[in-house]
């Protein structure tokens, strides 16, 4: 399936699950009827899609389509290709993708009325740009006058403090995405940290004088937001639910689902609860030791340890950072809690080698992709494909932090 | 002395060394002034380990040979100043780390002298580098954490 082809299938879905029109494939604003949800049930289910992405060349990446409209206003714009991420928080939308809307988005500004930029920390890369409010609709769901970020270098040059964490991907090349999603079980991408001046600020947000960044606090609510944990309803998390997949394909869809036990689609039923810690993380036993681990969409691969404790081979060139053994490799690993009630699951999963995998030029998604981490667990998007994955939102939108599945 | 002149007394003493790995131990000190870390010197059998505690709760360990060479550097909390800890071999990891097919968190290096490993997720990274050429013998880089 080409890239194309998916976009017109996300598109059907989303005409035929929304009331409000939309101009799909289209690439400027459109006006919708704006009408806001319901509170009739149902409206809560968003289409989600494992495939190559909007610049064709992606590996397991999950992506949607969001709404984006000036606050209170019917113009809009719908922006595809944005990837669906469990271990980030808030939206950030490349504005190559917003095209003049851009322009009608209102600037967050500081106290002496310069401009909010924010560089948005991702562990190997930065996304750098304003911060700016917008309306964010999905499903039938939607949320106002949500602080984003726009990725954009026009605002200010990227800071050196911020070019010495990683590379800024700031366009659709090098992100392979028009725009991220983050629905991570916090609501503000920072968090306290971030609103307190000084040394234990870890530099999230700059306000610019001109071509001048400098470090400035912003208060949690003013961070840019979890939009999902700012809808009216529907609002305390959210379940990914994606198929089995039983090798290497060219798409898979599935459904992102808003709430949590709000609706009959969304219950967590015999959905086993991990709490994490401290730092986020939930604790993962392999081979009689204990790592920290997460639940990440937003990764691609199973990212564990490394080859002395795993047995697997890196990969020579070109799938260098994965592992490549020389046949396919069974393990076992159980999850538990980082925190509160002793949940313990066992999962089983399956690496095979990088570089055969590429080799299969059709096939975007692979569901025993793995590769090297330091010491830590990280369940990618592999783990998601044959489960529900829940993610509760913190306090106060939901009773999270937790995952659940 | 006033407060000013005394901070400057202070940079120009470590301005000359502003790279970390596989600098000698005086880096540490830079990284320190840099970081504005607290450090604590724990003394191992084959090498010394320089930990730093940020103001933020980061933790940052760098690895001291016998000849006093950074051999390793390992970090954890938020996203680290690379540049100030990679020194010379910043470089290397913008390359690997702008690479199209591994996506989302962390890098991996392991090509030349440098290794480099980094995961975690927003709000939390872990990551350690070490050069296999300075690595004192007899040490296993599974100590390095």
């Amino acid at each position: 399936m080409n890239s194309a082809s998916t976009r017109a299938q996300l598109c059907a879905f989303v005409v035929a699950a929304v009331a409000f029109s939309t101009a799909c494939g289209g690439g400027g604003s459109r006006s919708s009827s704006g009408s806001s949800p319901g509170s009739s049930s149902g409206g809560n289910t968003q289409a989600i899609v494992a495939n190559a992405g909007p610049d064709n060349n992606y590996a397991n990446g999950l992506f949607t389509t969001v709404t984006v409209c000036a606050p209170g206003t019917s113009s809009c714009q719908s922006i595809n290709g944005v990837l669906v991420d469990t271990e980030s928080f808030g939206l950030r939308v490349l504005s190559s993708a917003l095209g003049t809307l851009n322009n009608s988005l209102p600037q967050q500004n500081d106290a002496s009325g310069n401009p909010n930029v924010e560089c948005a920390q991702f562990v190997d890369s930065v996304l750098w740009g304003p911060v700016k409010n917008a309306d964010i609709m999905m499903a039938g769901e939607k949320a106002s006058s949500v602080p984003i970020q726009v990725v954009d270098s026009s605002v200010a040059a990227i800071p050196a403090a911020c070019k010495s964490i990683g590379p800024a991907e700031q366009d659709l090349k090098s992100l392979g995405a028009n725009g991220i999603l983050g629905i991570g079980f916090f609501i503000s991408d920072c968090g306290g940290a971030c609103a307190t001046a000084g040394a234990q600020n870890p530099g999230f947000y700059y306000a610019c004088s001109g071509s001048s960044c400098s470090v400035v606090a912003v208060s949690t609510t003013q961070q840019v937001q979890n939009p999902v944990a700012l809808f009216s309803r529907d609002n305390n998390g959210v379940v990914v639910q994606l198929p089995s997949v039983g090798g290497s394909v060219p798409s898979v869809s599935g459904s992102l689902i808003f709430g949590i036990g709000t609706q009959s689609n969304n219950a967590l039923g015999s959905a086993q609860i991990f709490r994490p810690d401290n730092n986020g993380n939930l604790k993962t036993l392999f081979n009689g030791a204990t790592y920290e681990g997460f639940l990440d969409s937003g990764s691609n691969a199973y990212f564990f340890l490394n080859t002395s404790a795993t047995g697997l081979s890196g990969c020579a060139s070109p799938a260098e950072g994965f592992y490549c053994p020389a046949s396919p490799m069974g393990f076992t690993a159980t999850n538990s809690a980082g925190s509160g009630l002793a949940a313990t699951n066992t999962v089983h999963f399956t690496i095979d080698n990088a570089n055969q995998l590429f080799s299969n030029t059709t096939a975007f998604v692979f569901p025993t992709l793995g590769g090297p981490n330091p010491g830590l667990f990280d369940w990618g998007l592999p783990f998601f494909f044959g489960r529900n994955v829940f993610v509760a939102f913190e306090s106060p939108a939901g009773s999270g932090p937790y995952w659940a599945y | 002395m006033p407060p000013y002149t005394s901070l400057a007394f202070v940079l120009l003493l470590v301005s000359p060394a502003l790279a970390s790995l596989g600098d000698d131990a005086s880096s540490v000190q830079a990284d320190q002034v840099h970081l504005k870390a607290s450090t604590r010197v724990l003394a191992r059998q084959l090498y010394s380990v320089h930990e730093m505690q940020t103001q933020s709760g980061s933790t940052i360990r760098q690895y001291v040979s016998p000849a006093g060479t950074v051999f390793a550097v390992t970090w954890q909390g938020d996203a680290p100043d690379l540049r100030q800890l990679l020194g010379s071999h910043f470089d290397e990891y913008m390359t690997a780390a702008s690479q199209a097919v591994r996506r989302g968190r962390g890098a991996h290096i392991e090509t030349g002298d440098l290794v480099f490993d980094s995961g975690g997720h927003m709000r939390y990274v872990v990551g350690r580098a070490f050069l296999r050429s300075k690595l004192p013998s007899g040490v296993s880089s599974d100590e390095l954490r």
